[in-house]
């Protein structure tokens, strides 16, 4: 597929075909685009709410078809207006940006906390058609904000896996972090790749544990995004730009930006800001 | 790359002619470092002011026919905190720092600091499209323009390069006031005025509604402005405005840039257009027979 950025970053008007309740505070919204149907595990979108913002959103689901779909916690100002949408309310929509995930056929461990679920899960289907083997992790805080479990237990029946659901507050599943259960895999098996995305400071773990075990990573980060191709600076981290060499990174890369990794993201401003832990 | 590729303006030697232009990818040290490693003669930093400013909600960039209009609305951190990423990055290549400020007197103490973070030169952005009372307000105005300028050069020992802007009726009257004023150098064009409106939606489709022009739409308007002041005033000129290969770039100098500044093709090119661009440069020069950039500049002033 080669289709030239001036296509991806042209905005698209785009219908809201379906809209699913995932969790209290999360929804899944289903739209109509080519492009995006074609999209790689990884990629995102730029979301625009007429009138609100505009900001950068995961795929959760990329075909068949026409079809893709994006995952949205209500967080803040755009995201509760995204929440308050009906379906046949339109948005604009461009993209694919970025990286993907490159999916591996060998022994998987595949570690999500939150919403960072949203773009493992087209991964995770890939990694199944390929008969990879997978260790689900998936973490939340609690319960009901565990993303994608009925939809990793059907995708990953097919294959040789373990899904392990982890709760900070034990109310489903492993009580405690998805980290903890990642490194205690980790202590017994090897595997030929990690896949997170994630609170950073989850990710950051993962990255430390990674490079204790010498296994290859795969972390899909999020900085604050404004043009999304390249050019206005405000995603980087160290030498790369989140949306344009990322979103995701390896681990070489993400030795290389050690300093700000798992830290440091820049505000508004440009400024360096500590990232909350 | 070679000797013929060396090109000196306002006192600065460039490996190559050039440069990174202002706002894109110039508000971290890393990443200016990436651009010079990239192949970039100089860099050209986002521009900065006295106080840190969050710029505009989004969308603050919207791809046009030919082009991205945006509105960032000047982001920065403030000119103290920029003045410690660049020091701090130790870049090897020349560094321009652009700034601005909402008055002269604020030029001139944005610029005294900036001069002493050790860059080498400063552009003054006299030509921002999008936010009010600096900018193209003050770059419209050649009087104003003039006393920039000059309250800048008083307080400063490094080169002025003065940033213009193509929403002018008459951009040689207000580049002529520049360099009587005494700047070094002269950068066009900033973007150009512009907006677009959503027709399903109806909404303009920048947060800030107005936004600047740029790509390859404003480049026959950059090349009319470059070729007007080249033969009014003698000042180098920077030339800047959709160039994206080294035919662009070759067509600036042949109208009278010294040297050129690459933004927006960035975004669709990679930062591998600046070694694209010098190679065909290059190879321009050695098939017709130049022996430096230098000798192609105002050329099409002949005919």
């Amino acid at each position: 597929m080669s289709v030239s950025l001036i296509d991806i970053n042209r905005l698209r008007i785009t219908k809201i075909r379906e809209i699913k309740k995932e969790s209290p505070s999360v929804k899944t919204f289903l739209f109509h685009d080519e492009l995006c149907s074609e999209a790689k595990p990884g990629q995102f979108v730029m979301v625009w709410i007429p009138g609100v913002d505009e900001v950068p959103m995961s795929l959760s689901a990329i075909g068949p078809d026409e079809r893709f779909s994006i995952t949205v916690a209500k967080v803040g100002e755009a995201t509760a207006a995204l929440h308050k949408r009906e379906i046949g309310d339109v948005l604009g929509i461009r993209g694919p940006y970025g990286n993907s995930f490159a999916p591996v056929s060998g022994n998987t461990m595949v570690v999500g906390g939150g919403t960072g679920l949203v773009p493992l899960a087209p991964l995770t289907e890939e990694l199944a058609e390929l008969h990879a083997s997978v260790v689900f992790i998936a973490g939340a805080k609690t319960q009901n904000e565990l993303l994608f479990l009925d939809r990793m237990t059907t995708t990953l029946s097919r294959i040789d896996e373990r899904i392990i659901a982890v709760t900070e507050d034990g109310s489903h599943g492993v009580e405690g972090l998805a980290t903890d259960v990642a490194e205690q895999t980790l202590e017994k098996e090897r595997f030929d790749m990690l896949y997170t995305c994630g609170p950073e400071e989850m990710m950051y773990k993962l990255f430390l544990l990674a490079e204790r075990y010498e296994t290859p990573i795969q972390a899909s980060l999020e900085r604050l995004m404004r043009c999304a191709v390249g050019i206005c600076g405000s995603c980087v981290i160290g030498k790369f730009r989140v949306c344009r060499d990322g979103p995701v990174f390896s681990l070489n890369q993400l030795s290389e930006v050690k300093e700000e990794f798992g830290r440091f993201g820049r505000g508004s401003t440009g400024k360096r800001v500590r990232i909350p832990s | 790359m070679t000797s013929r590729l060396v090109t000196k303006i306002a006192g600065l030697k460039l490996a190559n002619p050039t440069m990174l232009a202002s706002g894109i990818l110039g508000l971290s040290g890393s990443s200016l470092r990436r651009v010079l490693d990239a192949g970039a003669g100089a860099v050209v930093t986002k521009s900065v002011g006295a106080k840190p400013r969050e710029g505009y909600s989004n969308p603050t960039v919207v791809q046009v026919e030919c082009g991205l209009i945006n509105a960032l609305g000047l982001p920065n951190p403030g000119i103290d905190y920029f003045s410690e990423e660049v020091s701090g990055a130790e870049l090897r290549a020349p560094v321009i720092m652009s700034i601005y400020g909402f008055s002269s007197e604020g030029f001139a103490e944005v610029a005294s600091v900036a001069a002493k973070s050790g860059v080498d030169a400063l552009e003054l952005n006299l030509s921002c499209p999008h936010v009010e009372r600096t900018g193209a307000e003050i770059g419209h105005d050649a009087g104003l323009v003039a006393d920039v300028v000059e309250k800048v050069k008083a307080r400063v020992d490094r080169p002025v390069f003065v940033k213009l802007t193509p929403n002018v009726a008459d951009i040689v009257e207000v580049a002529k006031a520049a360099a009587d004023a005494g700047a070094d150098a002269l950068t066009a064009i900033n973007t150009v005025r512009a907006m677009t409106i959503d027709i399903e939606t109806t909404h303009p489709i920048l947060a800030n509604k107005i936004g600047g022009l740029s790509g390859a739409a404003i480049k026959p308007i950059a090349i009319r402005c470059v070729y007007e002041i080249y033969r009014e005033v003698t000042v180098p000129i920077v030339g800047c405005g959709g160039i994206s290969t080294w035919r662009d770039a070759v067509e600036f100098m042949l109208a009278g840039a010294s040297a050129i500044q690459i933004g927006t093709a960035v975004a669709f090119k990679g930062l591998e257009v600046f070694r694209s661009v010098t190679e065909g440069i290059e190879a321009y020069l050695r098939e017709k027979g130049f022996g430096s950039v230098k000798e192609i500049v105002g050329l099409a002033h002949r005919h």
